[in-house]
């Protein structure tokens, strides 16, 4: 399956490639794997080809760094994708038990996605926000002082 | 106290104070004015010299000096590149930072890039913070828009042109070389040194990298006069510290403090942490981000001399290792009695482990090491054995590695086993009540 950003998209790349000295588009690459990811929901090994095509560097030099950063969804997930925090300061702020409610209520473990499709559950490292803990991520929005009610109505507005 | 001073949030609330307009109104940029036509660069390096500031991203190296290393050969351009990873955990200070007063770290790049002779300067943002990244990228075209971003700054014919790079989500690109090599499009994996950024850094040129909130400093000491500066705190711990507050205590948040304010008055006024919860008392403290050595609190408050510990660079450490630990990033981290120190120490470990970017040995099997044996003593599958095989493996792996992940790996499991040695054993002893959900160890030393 071929893969092509936007016309907005490619603008946006092109743009990033500029900010870099001449002879360092390389530089662009993980704004880039952003973009990919906002468009496509996920970084398939097309759409590092694609990215790879774009900064003329090769195939490889994206895998690796795709591989690299824990961000970049190397396979497919759900329309949202919940990463929640679970370091120790998140953990003495409550968020073990928050989340252990979370996961029941999606009836799915860490790294999956519910049958429905709505929601992926991903466990991430501290996302600096620890005094403002339990925190989960949803795209780029942060959602802090979890509580399970807070969390109920989370998943139930995401569901409507 | 007597100096209560806000050098870097004293506008934080102001509403509106996001946008150029309203930073501008409350002084703003003044010392983007003052620096570009006032005075030349060497002048501003010699203001932060004085000023006695020390990096705050977690090593407190002094920032002046710093500066004063940066390699300057002919025709090769120089970069200053801004350290926003913020992935220490229980650190959220730069967060907040940006998130609420971006035209001060904005403000403060420009006078360090001009000081500094870089007309191209990056801020690197840990990629989960997207939506900061936006925040900084509209201030930055307010800036622009306001001729103090661009070319020709000012009428100065200084040209500066400032771009925020997202990270990828990974801890180790807060360690300076692996940042430049992630900010170069490749993965994050420190660099051998020498040579030191300030020889050969960015795409091989000089660079020099600062904290967030090292730089948003800056304009106060251009404003001020690093002498001011350095009548503020105490010793060479000048200036304020911006601390990340966590845990059990009744205010978390981010607190500016003056350097040399008494622990506990940190601690348990009102004005700070208020204390513990209610019903509950301090177990212990880690006092300066994850990596840094967990201090029960009758160490906390007190040094081994029976001072009265201060929230300072010198206090912190005191004693050493034994019975200090140090401020690193200013993430504080405050547990009581309901802490588990053995899960929370596996916590720690796992996370190292995850983050561990693979490169040398020690730090890559050392650490998976430490988190299996830890996961095995919480979950009451330990021998007595494996307490001093963790201790042999986190000494195995101390200063044994490229860069300093493998000693931050190694020190909160050093130092738990240090002073909370009995609740390991207890967990070995005990297996079956230990890993009860809840059941935590009560028998160590603690101070109400
Ligand atoms: C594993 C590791 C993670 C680090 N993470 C950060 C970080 O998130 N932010 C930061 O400013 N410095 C971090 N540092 C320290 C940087 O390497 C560097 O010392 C700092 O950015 C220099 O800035 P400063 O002198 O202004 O403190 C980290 C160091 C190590 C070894
Ligand atoms: S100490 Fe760990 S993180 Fe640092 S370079 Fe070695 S393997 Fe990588
Ligand atoms: S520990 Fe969860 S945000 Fe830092």
């Amino acid at each position: 399956m071929s893969v092509t950003f936007t016309e907005d998209k490619l603008k946006k790349a092109q743009e990033i490639i500029l900010r870099y000295p001449e002879g360092r588009q390389k530089s662009a690459l993980l704004p880039i794997l952003h973009l990919a990811q906002e468009q496509f929901g996920w970084v398939s090994s097309d759409t590092m080809d694609y990215v790879a095509g774009l900064l003329s560097i090769t195939p490889v030099e994206v895998y690796e760094v795709a591989t690299f950063y824990t961000m970049f969804h190397l396979e497919p997930v759900g329309k949202h994708v919940i990463e929640y925090c679970r370091t120790g300061p998140c953990c003495a702020m409550g968020g073990e038990e928050v989340f252990s409610h979370l996961k029941t209520k999606l009836g799915i473990k860490a790294n999956e996605t519910t049958s429905d499709g709505l929601f992926t559950l991903k466990e991430v490292e501290c996302l600096a926000a620890c005094g403002w803990g339990p925190c989960f991520q949803i795209r780029e929005k942060y959602f802090m002082h979890l509580t399970n009610q807070k969390v109920d109505d989370i998943i139930e507005e995401l569901s409507k | 106290m007597a100096n209560d001073i806000k050098i870097l949030t004293e506008h934080i609330n102001i509403p509106g104070i996001e946008t150029f307009e309203v930073y501008r109104k409350a002084g703003g940029y003044n010392a983007v004015e003052k620096a570009i036509k006032k005075m030349s660069p060497d002048e501003i390096v010699e203001e932060v010299k004085k000023s006695g500031i020390r990096g705050r991203g977690g090593a407190g190296f002094p920032m002046g000096m710093k500066w004063s290393f940066l390699a300057k050969p002919e025709g090769v351009p120089r970069y200053l590149v801004c350290n926003a990873d913020e992935s220490e955990p229980g650190t959220f200070k730069d967060h907040y930072l940006m998130k609420n007063l971006p035209h001060l770290l904005i403000e403060g790049m420009i006078v360090s890039s001009f000081a500094l002779g870089a007309n191209k300067s990056f801020i690197y943002v840990r990629g989960e913070l997207m939506y900061v990244v936006r925040i900084l990228e509209k201030a930055i075209e307010e800036a622009k828009a306001a001729g103090f971003l661009g070319k020709n700054i000012l009428g100065s014919g200084y040209d500066l042109e400032l771009v925020v790079q997202p990270g990828g989500g990974a801890y180790i690109c807060g360690e300076e070389t692996a940042l430049l090599e992630s900010l170069e499009g490749k993965r994050g994996n420190p660099r051998n040194k020498p040579p030191f950024p300030a020889v050969k850094g960015l795409y091989q040129s000089p660079t020099v990298v600062n904290n967030v909130e090292s730089i948003a400093n800056t304009p106060w000491v251009i404003n001020h006069g690093g002498e001011e500066y350095a009548k503020i705190g105490i010793g060479r711990s000048t200036g304020t510290k911006l601390i990340s507050a966590s845990g059990h205590i009744k205010n978390p948040g981010v607190y500016e403090i003056t350097l040399g304010l008494p622990v506990d008055e940190f601690m348990n006024s009102d004005q700070y942490l208020g204390g513990i919860r209610d019903g509950h008392y301090l177990k212990a403290v880690v006092a300066g981000g994850s990596s840094v050595p967990i201090l029960p609190a009758n160490l906390f408050y007190k040094t081994a001399n029976g001072e009265d510990r201060l929230m300072s660079y010198e206090s912190l450490s005191d004693g050493g290792f034994p019975t200090g630990t140090m401020l690193g990033s200013g993430g504080f981290i405050a547990m009581d009695e309901t802490t588990c120190i053995v899960r929370n120490t596996w916590n720690f470990s796992r996370f190292y482990h995850h983050e561990s970017c693979g490169q040398c040995s020690p730090c890559r099997e050392g650490t998976g090491w430490m988190e299996k044996v830890l996961h095995r003593i919480e979950h009451g599958h330990g021998t007595m054995s494996d307490i001093d095989l963790l201790v042999d493996v986190a000494k195995k792996i101390e200063g044994n590695t490229i860069c300093p992940l493998g000693d931050a790996a190694a020190w909160p499991v050093a130092s738990a086993i240090r002073h909370f040695r009995d609740e390991f054993e207890w967990h070995i002893n005990h297996p079956n009540e230990a890993t009860k959900p809840g059941a935590v160890y009560m028998g160590a030393e603690i101070l109400a």
